[in-house]
């Protein structure tokens, strides 16, 4: 069979998996609506938490990402798992005893204030928002080369599936259904690993293989540094930024992931406060299989490809090759006309109207060279580069890359879309409690029944699928831009406000919403300045202490400890009941 | 108020002994992902393991592993805590 077929059937079968367990587990209640009763046993909370966490960029992005940064790499592997241990320690246990819905909630009655909820409200909608528009894109890039149906009909598909399980089961029906994904993806990402590691060092364990011998002789790693090297690139495993900054990235990642409202929210869903303390630890060693696993994919994908495509003939480059090309995601540029592919440092052609590969075409028809090739439109660089990969193909082209069967092909377009659907609706479900417990219930009418909140939830569950929806159709140009943003904002605002909640009794409303409001700022002004007023000038001469816009949410964290402390010292300390709700959430059980 | 005293001095205690807990897990957590992955990677690089520069493996590896490990050590430590402080739920 194809591999269009076998997509279709595996494709096929997970989504009707998926819509199953949203009718066997719709909610019935606002309670199983947000925070799925509370009654979620730590270990499938833990998988959930997995699935919810592990967003398209992980799964798609991050070993591309990986394979062509090499050590540097390292920023989100430590980044987006270190966060876990903050979590674990320092948030999970006491948002758990306090045992409300939402991390507004939190803000809001741990500082006696309106406005800190409001802030924190903002905050939860934009960083979510931000991640979505995101997950909504990379289904649709995977239905278009998958399935090859229309990016937008894949978007549109994508939105039915989640708002049918999102609107129906809420966090209870989302939490189930993750788990399933959580199989599916985690299945879909290690099969072609083992396959591959065992295809090049003769070891399956893809955590081993990569420090193993080639079957031809050699450590991997010191071929593969030593291969790049002589072409021209730094060693696969030396750092290229400097350390400063790869210190702040790392820190900023770390800090944000224990800040983001979807992964906090999932620790309401368990009965205990041990259990909130076990299902942190069951979800990073669920998320730990994959993270491990990354970077070993990374280093077969950077020495497969340069095996595949370096000095080789483009006339007999494999199908995937040329599958891909017609996707604009590889594009070949052939400066010395020698019909061969050199690859080599730099960026090979610019970009034109902001694409990276455009092809010439007369009317509906694209141009073709001499050895068959998409002629580029793009204008050549004068370095002796020839061939453009976008990352974002290493791991959806790896299975095709090592030659493996059609239906592992077609298992990792599941899995990258039970990877974007998962976050998806994790965030979906963020959204609509912001809007129908923080705002409608909180701010703007106390009175309204538990129904009608159910019934407000699940209007604006409704909006924020159509909204992402249009997002993922028309993407605005500064999504990779925006994720900054959202670490660093989750990094700057909620986690210090949280921690200082729970760790230092005497913090008061003042110090919070200062301390909050700068961090957010400060974060904010230097992010924009250096992405979209001045990014020429977004080069390591220019950043404050050489801490690149990713790595300022750090400072950011920093300077709000350093606000509301000052602040907090300087004005009344909080009223007695904050004091002893303080108390309470330090110790686990009831009194 | 004297077992109103006793509670709060009891709580105290408890406290103290879970920060002690986090100090000595965080400072772990520090030492090697900053630590070891990030501030002397040149130098750990010296050594290999294997095919992995130990610098490399302890980046991209080696703190995974060292968090996975930290959170189980901590429910490990805190579930004792609870049970000699008796703050374990299950006596709810």
């Amino acid at each position: 069979m194809d591999v269009q077929t076998w997509t279709y059937i595996i494709v096929g079968i997970s989504f009707a998996l998926y819509i199953g367990i949203a009718i066997w587990s719709k909610a019935k209640s606002t309670s199983e609506f947000y925070v799925a009763g509370g009654s979620v046993s730590p270990l499938a909370n833990g998988m959930a938490t997995a699935a919810d966490w592990m967003s398209a960029a992980s799964f798609i992005s991050m070993a591309g990402l990986i394979a062509f940064m090499g050590y540097d790499g390292t920023v989100y592997l430590m980044g987006w798992t270190g966060g876990y241990v903050l979590l674990a320690l320092m948030l999970a246990p006491y948002l758990r005893k306090f045992g409300k819905f939402t991390v507004p909630d939190f803000i809001g009655e741990r500082y006696y204030s309106r406005t800190a909820r409001i802030v924190a409200l903002l905050c939860a909608i934009f960083i979510s928002f931000t991640y979505v528009a995101g997950q909504m894109r990379g289904v649709g890039v995977v239905f278009s080369r998958f399935l090859e149906v229309d990016i937008n009909l894949g978007v549109l598909i994508g939105m039915t599936i989640v708002f049918t399980y999102a609107v129906l089961g809420g966090m209870k029906g989302i939490t189930y259904t993750q788990v399933a994904q959580y199989c599916v993806l985690i299945f879909a990402y290690m099969t072609p690993a083992f396959f591959i590691s065992l295809m090049l060092t003769g070891n399956p364990i893809p955590q081993l293989g990569f420090g193993s011998e080639l079957k031809e002789g050699g450590y991997l790693l010191d071929k593969l540094d030593k291969v790049v090297t002589d072409l021209g690139f730094t060693a696969y495993t030396a750092q290229t930024k400097s350390t400063t900054d790869i210190f702040f990235i790392t820190l900023a990642l770390m800090v944000g992931t224990a800040g983001l409202p979807h992964v906090i929210i999932r620790f309401f869903t368990v009965p205990k406060v041990r259990d909130a303390r076990i299902s942190a630890g069951w979800a990073l060693l669920f998320i730990a299989i994959l993270y491990t696993t990354a970077p070993a994919v990374a280093t077969f994908a950077r020495y497969n490809i340069i095996n595949t495509a370096n000095e080789k003939a483009y006339a007999k480059m494999p199908s995937w090759f040329k599958k891909w090309e017609e996707t604009k995601l590889i594009g070949w540029l052939d400066k010395n006309n020698d019909g061969l592919v050199q690859y080599r440092p730099g960026i090979p052609f610019e970009k034109l109207n902001g694409k990276a590969v455009q092809f010439k075409s007369t009317g509906e028809k694209v141009e073709t060279g001499s050895y068959g090739q998409p002629l580029i439109a793009n204008k050549a660089t004068d370095n002796s580069n020839e061939l453009y990969i976008d990352r974002d193909i290493m791991v959806l082209a790896n299975p095709e890359i090592a030659g493996l069967p059609n239906w592992v092909i077609a298992l990792v377009a599941a899995g990258g879309l039970a990877a974007a659907l998962s976050t998806a609706a994790g965030l979906l479900l963020v959204i609509s409690t912001s809007i129908s417990h923080d705002l409608m219930k909180k701010t703007i009418n106390p009175n309204i029944t538990d129904k009608q909140e159910l019934i407000y939830a699940r209007i604006a569950a409704g909006c924020a699928i159509i909204i992402a929806g249009y997002f993922g159709i028309n993407p605005p140009g500064f999504v990779a831009q925006v994720v900054a943003f959202a670490f660093g904002l989750a990094a700057s605002s909620f986690f210090p406000a949280i921690v200082l909640g729970i760790f230092y009794k005497r913090m008061n409303k003042e110090g919070a919403i200062a301390g909050m409001i700068a961090g957010i700022l400060f974060t904010a002004a230097y992010i924009i300045y250096f992405k979209f007023i001045n990014p020429e000038a977004n080069v390591q001469a220019n950043w404050w202490f050489g801490i690149s816009p990713e790595g300022i949410g750090g400072i950011g964290m920093l300077l709000n400890f350093a606000v509301s402390i000052v602040i907090s010292k300087l004005t009344s300390p909080p009223p007695p009941e904050v004091q002893a709700l303080v108390e309470n959430i330090r110790v686990p059980n009831r009194d | 108020m004297e077992s109103q005293n006793n509670l709060q001095n009891h709580r105290q205690a408890y406290w103290r002994a879970n920060i002690r807990i986090l100090t000595i897990l965080l400072s772990i957590w520090f030492i090697v992902s900053f630590g070891c992955g990030i501030l002397f990677v040149d130098q750990l690089n010296q050594i290999k393991l294997g095919g992995f520069k130990l610098g490399f493996w302890m980046a991209q590896q080696g703190s995974i592993y060292t968090f996975v490990v930290l959170i189980f050590v901590y429910v490990r430590l805190m579930n004792k805590l609870d049970q000699k402080f008796s703050f374990d739920e299950k006596n709810d």
